[in-house]
């Protein structure tokens, strides 16, 4: 690594009070982003992503413990004071959050909610704020931007509302953006156009991008690099072309073969796999896909494996990468 | 805008129409002749028989409720058929406490009352909120004329600030009165306030668990910031609902406090008029609390569409 990462996080974890006790959401996730790499984090629900992400803004409820360091150009976040925490949101790191039908206020005006954020950290007055907000709206696409300032998010489509919350999280061009499922609760055929807005300012500001998904086609196609999550660990970490190329956990195995598939024959069964993802109050010492591994053996359950790098700093959470990766990695 | 107000304005029209005709209805119902009561079970037939004549009870029933309307649509309420004297006149003496009164304890209420809903749910579940829910449960179940005996024990007798009963009027200037409506509409203030404070707290809460809260934190602004900002506007729908329901239970609901305090309000009219059988001020005073708890809520219906973008559009 010839520069010093913009985002270092290292041996993070969270673990959350939960009704059912303490449940540790996340554990042992480390990665470095340099400025303008974009990471991919992909993994089913409830498998640490947004937990992750929530702790990298500091937004987390006061009652989750969150250890190992996050630094950001070297500055340590965790433990950072809220006030501290307020100048570095929506300044130098930024969110793109999964709803946009409820993530904006309904009561203020989307002109009003695009100028916050630079009227919070930059010493413009409100009329440049205006000025600039309608700027930021034209820019990622909102028809009639000068004139729709003043209107009001029910007035707008759920594309429109994610084109307003990016215009917002990007107003005060942040080094960092974490854009978490920002596609999934629109029109498949608006996704591609979201994706693309995003994938295109990122690159015009050189900013770094962690992008969150369920969708390995998403990932696929958006980001530098991926990190597949699994019970609240990094299961597989690597080169995104690397990890499609060589799949080497079973768990990246499974997800890939469940997806669906375009010219499947008729009647073809979507493959899935089986079990159910591990309740987070209640982790297994051991793998935490062992329960549903078809490769499992005795000493997967003895401790949390260590992470294998198999080649190119492809990284595999896994003992048995000999036999996974051996049997043709996909086996599609 | 104008078809949300038209419909408002249409709906309220309507709602009078049939209380007034429920009330017309259920005080003709009762039993007994108000001429009969007025002279006394020994009064001879004829005599009784000229007084119903006089007093227009012989006329059928639908034109003695056109009458009636008419009469509202022109400020004639009739004479009372006790003091003889116009009820309107009556009536009027009475709102010039009872609304002052109301307006002090509602102004009472929303101060203490949102000061207490903001401060515990900005403190959720820390030792103050939990203090200050303590003394809304105590709030709450403090019978109203008990803590307003308190008062006078405390203000009146033992400090002598305030006088212990009785309304000053209006003619030495506003101080007076309002002075003499000070302990009245705190005792009545602190009941509702601690049913306020509650409901303010529980729709804080619920606002703070909204997705635009995480946002507008995202975007760098402090807990404090994103209280005053984001939440309290989306809040003040259910707290409103509750202040207008308040409001009209003050018009109204005040005759145990105009009791404890002597004052001469709306609540001791209507009752000293259903006592006497003085039939036609009653039907006219419930007529008028009718109307104002329709009007309240007419107001609080247009309040939300100030509040809320939303609502202009919305079919209501």
């Amino acid at each position: 690594m010839r520069e010093a990462p913009l985002l270092e996080v290292k041996d993070l974890g969270v673990t959350l009070n939960t009704s059912r006790g303490p449940a540790q959401a996340v554990r042992g996730v480390s990665f470095a982003l340099r400025r303008g790499e974009t990471l991919g984090l992909v993994g089913e629900s409830g498998c640490g992503k947004s937990v992750t992400a929530l702790a990298l803004m500091g937004l987390l409820p006061e009652s989750a413990v969150i250890s190992g360091s996050v630094r950001l150009d070297g500055a340590e976040l965790v433990g950072l004071p809220d006030a501290a925490y307020c100048k570095l949101r929506g300044n130098r790191i930024s969110m793109i959050f999964q709803e946009p039908m409820t993530a904006l206020n309904p009561m203020h005006t989307i002109g009003h909610q695009v100028a916050e954020p630079l009227l919070r950290h930059t010493g413009v007055s409100a009329a440049q704020a205006r000025q600039e907000a309608i700027a930021l709206l034209d820019r990622v696409g909102l028809p009639d931007a000068a004139k729709r300032v003043d209107a009001y998010p029910h007035q707008f489509s759920g594309g429109q509302r994610q084109r307003i919350t990016i215009a917002m999280a990007l107003a005060c061009q942040p080094d960092v953006l974490i854009a978490d499922e920002p596609t999934t609760a629109l029109d498949v055929t608006i996704q591609g156009q979201i994706l693309d807005l995003i994938a295109g300012l990122v690159a015009e500001h050189g900013m770094s991008m962690i992008l969150i998904s369920h969708d390995l086609g998403v990932i696929a196609e958006n980001v530098d690099r991926m990190m597949v999550m699994y019970g609240g660990t990094v299961v597989e970490s690597g080169a995104t072309d690397a990890v499609f190329t060589r799949m080497g956990h079973p768990y990246t195995q499974g997800l890939f073969r469940a997806r669906p598939r375009l010219g499947a024959r008729k009647g073809t069964r979507l493959k899935t796999i089986a079990g159910t993802v591990p309740e987070l109050a209640d982790l297994p010492a051991g793998c935490t896909f062992a329960d549903r591994c078809a490769i499992v053996e005795a000493r997967c359950r003895a401790a949390l494996p260590a992470v294998v790098d198999v080649g190119g700093s492809h990284g595999v959470r896994c003992i048995r990468t000999d036999v996974s990766m051996a049997a043709g990695g996909v086996g599609a | 805008m104008s078809v949300f107000f038209l419909r408002r304005i249409l709906t309220l029209v309507a709602t009078l129409v049939v209380a007034s005709l429920i009330i017309f209805l259920v005080l003709d119902a009762l039993p007994g002749n108000a001429a009969q009561m007025l002279m006394g079970a020994d009064a001879s037939p004829d005599a009784v028989r000229a007084l119903t004549v006089k007093l227009g009870l012989d006329q059928p029933l639908m034109v003695r409720y056109l009458l009636w309307l008419k009469g509202m649509a022109v400020g004639d309420l009739g004479n009372s058929y006790v003091y003889g004297t116009p009820v309107a006149g009556l009536i009027a003496e009475r709102l010039v406490l009872t609304i002052p009164l109301a307006i002090m304890s509602m102004l009472i209420t929303v101060v203490l009352a949102l000061a207490a809903g903001i401060y515990t749910a900005a403190n959720h579940n820390k030792l103050g909120d939990v203090g200050v829910m303590s003394l809304t449960q105590i709030g709450i179940a403090l019978p109203n004329f008990w803590f307003a005996i308190l008062l006078i024990l405390l203000f009146s007798v033992k400090l002598q600030l305030l006088s212990a009963g009785g309304f000053a009027g209006w003619d030495d200037g506003i101080w007076p009165g309002i002075r003499s409506l000070l302990l009245p509409s705190i005792s009545l203030a602190v009941v509702q306030a601690a049913i306020l404070a509650r409901v303010t707290r529980s729709a804080v809460l619920e606002v703070l668990r909204e997705d635009f809260v995480r946002t507008a934190r995202a975007k760098g602004l402090g807990k404090h910031e994103v209280l005053w900002r984001h939440v309290l506007r989306n809040a003040m729908i259910p707290v409103m609902t509750v202040m207008g329901l308040q409001f009209a239970n003050l018009l109204a609901g005040t005759i145990v406090i105009e009791n404890v305090f002597y004052l001469p309000g709306l609540g001791r009219l209507i009752f000293q008029s259903i006592a006497n059988r003085d039939l036609i001020v009653v039907r006219n005073c419930v007529m008028l609390l009718a109307a104002m708890v329709v009007i309240v809520n007419f107001v609080v219906d247009v309040l939300y569409a100030f509040i809320d973008p939303r609502i202009k559009v919305a079919n209501l």
